[in-house]
């Protein structure tokens, strides 16, 4: 893509080579240590599924009794599959019922014994990864048998609590141009240290996210993409302290999309960071793995700070999470690095500034899916303007050509939106990409003019925050309020309980296998 | 033009002739109003069309527009379809009968909410601040604490004679209880922004009553959230609602009215 910004390449290496900097503590901090999720993620992909009579899942009984015994310094494969082998149990769902009753010796395996505990549980972790394969297989035979959408992707929100009501609304959704179906989480989830089981029927402002209700929706929306001839993509959140789980469960049930920041939790759910960021670097691998594009959550950040004076936190955001989410095996066409349209429109050339950031983050990632969310802070209950600022919204994501598009609602901050709502929504985006969805090619900003010197500004000023950081450290700059403001100490927030340093003999297959790409 | 105005919640009522007004469209008593809603009812044949307007134009007549006109009615998928409705409503609005809800303390700037703690209490008030329940939303009360603040105004992390404890998301009441005990809070802030089953309020009801059963020395209890009728803090048993669009300098000139000693003298004598 030709730049028409006349970016400096220079400043943009530049930037690239500091968030590599700054990046690669929390990398080595993530190869050296595991959490109680990861662990748990690892039983998942190893096919352990249901929960105890209480509702807590086997995988949590399991880890939890394991880390009271051996601890879990050498994971949790081992042990398990050692007991699992030595107590001739008949599955992992056995092994786990009996160890929650305080049934099961565990220990860590010497010699042949650890020789045959870690070839069993290997020979499980394959073949789970080979069922994440196969569904990555079959969302292309999906795409080839009907078809993919046209950019930008439309991306659409259901959030009713129920997964039977989310169904038919996300099925009347794709039939009115939906591309993309996130169904939004039940609020608390994020700070569960568990995934629910099974269908749901209650949550708060979301539907739980669980592996069963992923399996209905998903079942559901290959029913409407044959149905439309077009292939309809659902996502949800790969976040909270459930993250690598979770993406687990998203590879093993074929979603398509996962929200996936690499500092939201810590930032907007008080997460702690050690945590994130080793949960983070396994949920990636998986998605790297499954196919899925990740969408960071760089919007956020424009809802507490402000859209003009944190325009360069969103794109110092956007390089962490590039960094972070390649060392992990993401390619650039599975990183949907998120940015917002969030200026207050009192501001004067308030359109003009959209328009230099988001052509900005589209020439210094024109190979990502870039995400670009709507309105949200400034919609005022005014639902007449709210439209028009949407549009706007709408108009400037097709100009700089962005991948997909989050849809605005008129009613944002009112309420949970009616069928009209949405119905006009989509309308909105319909018209303007049919009546300028090609004026992006004729988009080309005047040189030297008020928009190629914001947009150099902007990336002046993320450099510039990008040396502060490699300067003192990532962490500390988050402790520091770097980002959307709140501050958060590297050992506050919630989790850090659940983070364990790696002993020398540590083992995890699922890791090995996406560490290296094997079986692929 | 008539001289009568009616901007928010100001009635400026002396230039409102016998107090007794109709909406206006383009003409002083017109009554015209336009409304838009969604029925369950196809929209698709002749004969389902002709069906639909007249289900839209009945419930317009039922909520009293005479004559009303169905302008606009659309398909949503095979079942609902959306209308703009415009008509006349012979209703009539009493000004006389409006009750507005008075800020009942005076709006300060930062210096001066500074200098009033400073000389009524001679110490830093001491807020603590938590979304409850299982709100994870801490936008809003981020924007009235953090620094940054919002539409322009700073948080009141800013002002030098307040401490702020933001516990943050999803903080259970048990715990709000005995963090605020522990920082000496002098007032407790709390947002809701999820209302879905109307949980905003179950968990404000659920905050006030633990205070209150954890005995004497209660901190002033403020609520906030986009969906509260700032009229209720009374059923839900705390002292001030802050309703959306408030910002951190109303929260600010409130804590430095109802928490210096003269203020106090007035809430008791209000009690």
């Amino acid at each position: 893509m030709q730049s028409r910004l006349n970016l400096d390449p220079a400043v943009v290496r530049e930037a690239r080579a500091l968030a590599a900097k700054a990046g690669q503590p929390i990398v080595e901090m993530a190869r050296t240590h595991t959490t109680v999720s990861v662990e748990r993620a690892v039983l998942r992909l190893a096919g352990l599924q249901g929960a105890d009579p209480d509702g807590t899942p086997w995988v949590n009984r399991l880890v939890d009794e394991v880390r009271e015994t051996t601890g879990l310094e050498h994971g949790v494969t081992l042990p398990a599959w050692d007991a699992l082998l030595t107590g001739q149990y008949d599955s992992l769902a056995s092994l786990a019922e009996a160890a929650a009753h305080g049934k099961v010796a565990f220990r860590i395996p010497a010699g042949d014994d650890a020789a045959q505990a870690r070839a069993a549980a290997s020979a499980a972790l394959a073949r789970g990864i080979a069922r994440i394969d196969a569904n990555r297989a079959r969302r292309a035979e999906m795409i080839a048998q009907t078809s993919e959408p046209r950019k930008p992707w439309i991306y659409l929100i259901v959030a009713t609590g129920d997964i039977y009501e989310d169904i038919p609304q996300a099925q009347a959704a794709a039939r009115e141009g939906a591309d993309i179906i996130a169904v939004i989480r039940s609020t608390g989830q994020s700070l569960l240290d568990y995934v629910p089981e099974g269908a749901t029927r209650e949550g708060f402002a979301g539907t739980y996210a669980t592996q069963e209700n992923f399996r209905l929706m998903r079942a559901a929306l290959d029913e409407t993409s044959r149905e439309l001839g077009r292939y309809v993509r659902l996502t949800n959140y790969a976040s909270g302290l459930c993250m690598p789980e979770i993406a687990s469960l998203a590879g093993l049930e074929r979603l398509d999309m996962m929200l996936n920041d690499c500092m939201y939790g810590i930032i907007f759910r008080d997460i702690n960071p050690r945590r994130t960021f080793i949960d983070q670097r396994f949920s990636r691998q998986i998605h790297a793995r499954a196919g899925i594009i990740i969408n960071t959550g760089e919007d956020n950040y424009l809802t507490t700070a402000d859209a003009v004076d944190a325009a360069h936190t969103v794109v110092v955001s956007q390089l962490m999470n590039e960094f972070f989410g390649k060392e992990a095996g993401l390619a650039d066409s599975q990183l949907g690095l998120g940015h917002a349209f969030e200026i207050n429109p009192a501001v004067p050339d308030s359109f003009l500034l959209e328009l230099a950031h988001a052509q900005l983050i589209r020439e210094l990632f024109p190979d990502a899916p870039l995400k670009y969310m709507p309105p949200t802070k400034h919609m005022t209950g005014n639902v007449f303007a709210g439209y028009l600022l949407d549009a706007f919204f709408n108009l400037c994501g097709v100009m700089t050509d962005q991948s997909i598009i989050l849809i605005g609602m008129m009613t944002e901050g009112i309420h949970t939106p009616f069928l009209s709502d949405r119905d006009l929504a989509l309308e909105n985006v319909r018209y303007v990409r049919d009546a300028a969805g090609r004026l992006g090619e004729s988009f080309v900003p005047a040189p030297g003019g008020f928009i190629e010197q914001r947009a150099a500004q902007v990336l002046h000023e993320s450099v510039g925050l990008l040396r502060t950081i490699t300067d003192e450290g990532l962490l500390n700059a988050i402790a520091d309020g770097t980002f959307g403001i709140t501050r958060r100490p590297a050992d506050g927030g919630r989790g850090l309980d659940g983070v364990i340093a790696r002993a020398d003999g540590y083992f995890n297959p699922a890791s090995d296998l996406l560490e290296t790409g094997a079986g692929q | 033009m008539t001289g009568s105005t009616v901007t928010g919640s100001t009635v400026t009522s002396s230039t409102v002739p016998g107090k007794i007004i109709r909406p206006y469209g383009d003409t002083t008593g017109d009554g015209r109003i336009q409304v838009s809603f969604t029925l369950p009812v196809p929209f698709g044949t002749p004969g389902e069309k002709a069906r639909a307007e007249g289900a839209a134009a009945q419930l317009a007549a039922k909520m009293g527009l005479d004559p009303a006109m169905v302008v606009h009615a659309k398909g949503m998928g095979p079942d609902y379809t959306f209308f703009i409705v415009y008509g006349r409503v012979s209703h009539l609005v009493d000004l006389s009968e409006v009750k507005v809800t008075e800020r009942e303390f005076p709006l300060l700037s930062p210096a001066e909410v500074n200098l009033r703690i400073r000389s009524g209490l001679g110490r830093k008030l001491v807020v603590v601040g938590a979304c409850i329940g299982t709100d994870a939303h801490t936008v809003g009360i981020d924007a009235i604490l953090n620094v940054k603040g919002h539409s322009g105004e700073k948080g009141l992390e800013y002002y030098r004679e307040i401490r702020v404890v933001n516990l943050g998301s999803q903080v259970a009441v048990p715990d709000l209880v005995t963090r605020s005990k522990a920082e000496g809070a002098d007032a407790v802030l709390v947002s809701q922004v999820v209302t879905q089953r109307d949980a905003h309020i179950t968990n404000a009801v659920q905050m006030s009553t633990a205070f209150d059963a954890a005995g004497p020395g209660r901190p002033l209890l403020v609520v906030g959230g986009p969906r509260f009728d700032p009229s209720m803090a009374g059923d839900l048993g705390v002292d001030k609602i802050f309703g959306k669009g408030t910002t951190p300098g109303e929260v600010a000139s409130y804590l430095a009215y109802a928490l210096t000693p003269d203020a106090a003298a007035d809430a008791a004598g209000a009690a």
